[in-house]
């Protein structure tokens, strides 16, 4: 399983890539294989205001519909509008092609309540 | 001994569709005796494609042969967790059908349908005495049905207090169905994690003038009793709040405790799970709703009354949330819910959720060294195990496939989501220690499997008519209607 170093993590299971103040957002390595193979992903609009810790979206598995919860606050920039036709993409490349959606960062300084890559390894561990 | 040597005449169907013989037909009608008249060109389709052409022996075959692909708690044992799969007695049935029930009309007028109004009056009376709230509904069609009429109820009464509550509070072991009937009534849903059992103190950390009801099951999801309930319901009402019970695990408490005691506010009822009513395959179910003094006038209506010797419909509820469903509910589950509750008594009541706590209490012992169990707490009604002790990469999914193998309808998979891998086997009252003994044994041999010849379970199943499906295209990219080739 892999946990890219240039990635924020969170105790939900959603990574971040910053640059210029724009965040990409989806979900871990760990999250796709614990749901299982995705077969419905639903996402936000471009324009929506997220808030920190409510969901932004739906994933759903052949187990279970789970909520994603933004990691950070901010606005809808962008969307990976190819992922609801192709939701298999976040199980085989849930840091790439799985990308879900890009936000503007309300408050920078909520990075710093984000886990780095060894941190988040520790979170799955001791969970 | 499991049922694994036989394998019976299994046959396989085709579609009408394709069993179809342009020309051949069902009936031949005698000749029209009556001037003809054509029906209106509007209503009228020129062309009926592919449309099958059939006997009635042809016909009748097809799904006489379909329904021997059925299983049910009829043919064998359903431990569905979370659904209470109980064996639904014949008496019932005979109820159900008798000619005054079955041919009165829905609009017939109160003086002409006493005894259906009757029953349910006395129904509604039966439910107020299990369950401890005074007063009760019995429209909801099942239990989310339930849920969401509960909470337009604890809605409209904080709406008729002044109360400006936006947010409903639901543990992460309440049913799947709570946060969608919350929602669907408009409220926010603020998720609180528990330790198994909810606290006290998780509570009183969202618990603010913001929260309009907290919505728990009980005995919980993982089958575990919410010990601290009478705690947290003096809390939510002391800030305000109205507790909300799912009351669809009620089978493990009928006479022992009623959550109209413990302190909560509103419940529903499965009656086609706790008073064995046929249920699964898409119902039809009822789901009663309970509530205490306060709440009363918020009841949809019509109610049953008693004024005198007369039994009448009730619309006089001043603030009633109005209807919720077409005449009087599904009045025939409601007299299969009846019939049991007599034939039972109080005693059997009571005897049933005693029985069913021991049989979910004796699978538990005798597979708890081969499934992991995640939460040690005493379990009442079910038991839920995760997917940890598994070996050689076999998830639960490879055990519910196997079990076929074996004979039997898997458990409930992967709920709650608190547990990983979750296998939550409900086993009710109604199984003979025979029975669960020869489903322990499959599983005791299925573990087995897993440490030994995993492939046995990453095949599965091997013996059913059809072999493991691929639910995930089968949900990417459904095919949901026949095409001629």
């Amino acid at each position: 399983m892999e946990f890219p170093d240039e990635l924020k993590y969170t105790e939900d299971h959603e990574w971040v890539l910053v640059a210029d103040e724009i965040a990409t957002i989806g979900i871990t390595d760990f999250a796709q294989d614990q749901l299982g193979d995705v077969v419905f992903v639903e996402l936000p609009e471009v324009g929506d205001q997220l808030e920190t810790g409510k969901p932004l979206g739906v994933v759903e598995s052949v187990k279970a519909v789970s909520d994603v919860y933004a990691p950070l606050s901010g606005e809808v920039v962008e969307i990976n509008s190819a992922l609801p036709d192709e939701p298999e993409m976040l199980n085989t490349s849930p840091y790439e092609d799985g990308w879900m959606i890009k936000i503007k960062l309300a408050d920078p300084a909520e990075l710093d309540g984000l886990m780095d890559a060894a941190g988040y390894q520790d979170f799955l561990e001791q969970d | 001994m499991n049922r694994t040597d036989s394998r019976g005449l299994v046959l396989d169907e085709k579609l009408l569709f394709e069993l179809t013989d342009p020309g051949r037909i069902g009936y031949s009608l005698p000749p029209c005796d009556v001037p003809e008249a054509q029906p209106a060109s509007k209503l009228t389709r020129v062309e009926i494609t592919d449309f099958p052409e059939l006997s009635e022996v042809d016909v009748v075959r097809h799904y006489t042969r379909l329904s021997t692909w059925n299983y049910g708690v009829d043919s064998g044992f359903y431990p569905l967790g979370s659904c209470t799969m109980k064996y639904n007695p014949k008496v019932n049935e005979q109820a159900a059908r008798l000619p005054g029930f079955v041919e009165l009309h829905p609009q017939a007028p109160d003086h002409l349908a006493q005894g259906a109004l009757a029953l349910m009056y006395a129904l509604q009376q039966e439910l107020a005495e299990i369950s401890g709230f005074p007063a009760i509904t019995l429209q909801p069609a099942a239990g989310a049905h339930g849920e969401f009429t509960g909470m337009m109820m604890i809605r409209a009464w904080h709406e008729a207090q002044g109360n400006q509550r936006r947010k409903v509070i639901i543990p992460d072991t309440a049913h799947g169905t709570n946060p969608a009937s919350a929602a669907l009534c408009g409220f926010e849903v603020v998720p609180v994690k528990s330790d198994g059992v909810l606290s006290k103190e998780a509570v009183a950390e969202v618990m603010d003038d913001s929260v309009a009801a907290l919505m728990v099951t009980n005995p919980n999801t993982l089958g575990l009793f919410e010990a601290d309930i009478r705690a947290i319901c003096d809390l939510v009402h002391e800030r305000g709040g109205l507790v909300y019970c799912d009351g669809a695990n009620l089978n493990a408490q009928m006479g022992i405790s009623r959550p109209g005691d413990i302190g909560l506010d509103v419940m529903h009822f499965n009656l086609h799970k706790t008073f064995a009513t046929p249920h699964g395959g898409g119902g039809p179910g009822a789901g009663p709703v309970g509530v205490v003094e306060k709440l009363r006038p918020f009841l949809p209506v019509p109610i049953v009354i008693k004024e005198g010797e007369q039994f009448r419909l009730d619309y006089d509820l001043k603030q009633s949330i109005g209807r919720v469903k077409g005449f009087t509910g599904h009045f025939g589950i409601l007299v299969r819910a009846y019939s049991y509750i007599l034939s039972m008594g109080g005693e059997g009541l009571k005897r049933a959720t005693e029985m069913a706590v021991l049989n979910a209490n004796y699978i538990r012992a005798r597979l708890e060294g081969s499934y992991d169990l995640p939460y040690k707490q005493r379990s009442l009604h079910e038991v839920v195990f995760s997917e940890a002790a598994l070996e050689n990469g076999c998830h639960t999914l490879d055990v519910a496939k196997r079990l076929i193998d074996y004979g039997y309808h898997p458990p409930t998979i992967y709920f709650p989501l608190v547990v990983h891998g979750a296998l939550m086997i409900e086993p009710t009252e109604t199984e003979s220690k025979q029975v669960l003994d020869e489903f322990c044994d499959a599983l005791l041999q299925i573990a087995q499997e897993s440490k030994q010849t995993p492939e046995l379970l990453k095949q599965a199943p091997v013996r059913a008519r059809v072999r493991r499906m691929d639910e995930t295209s089968a949900a990417r990219k459904p095919k949901l209607r026949w095409l001629k080739d």
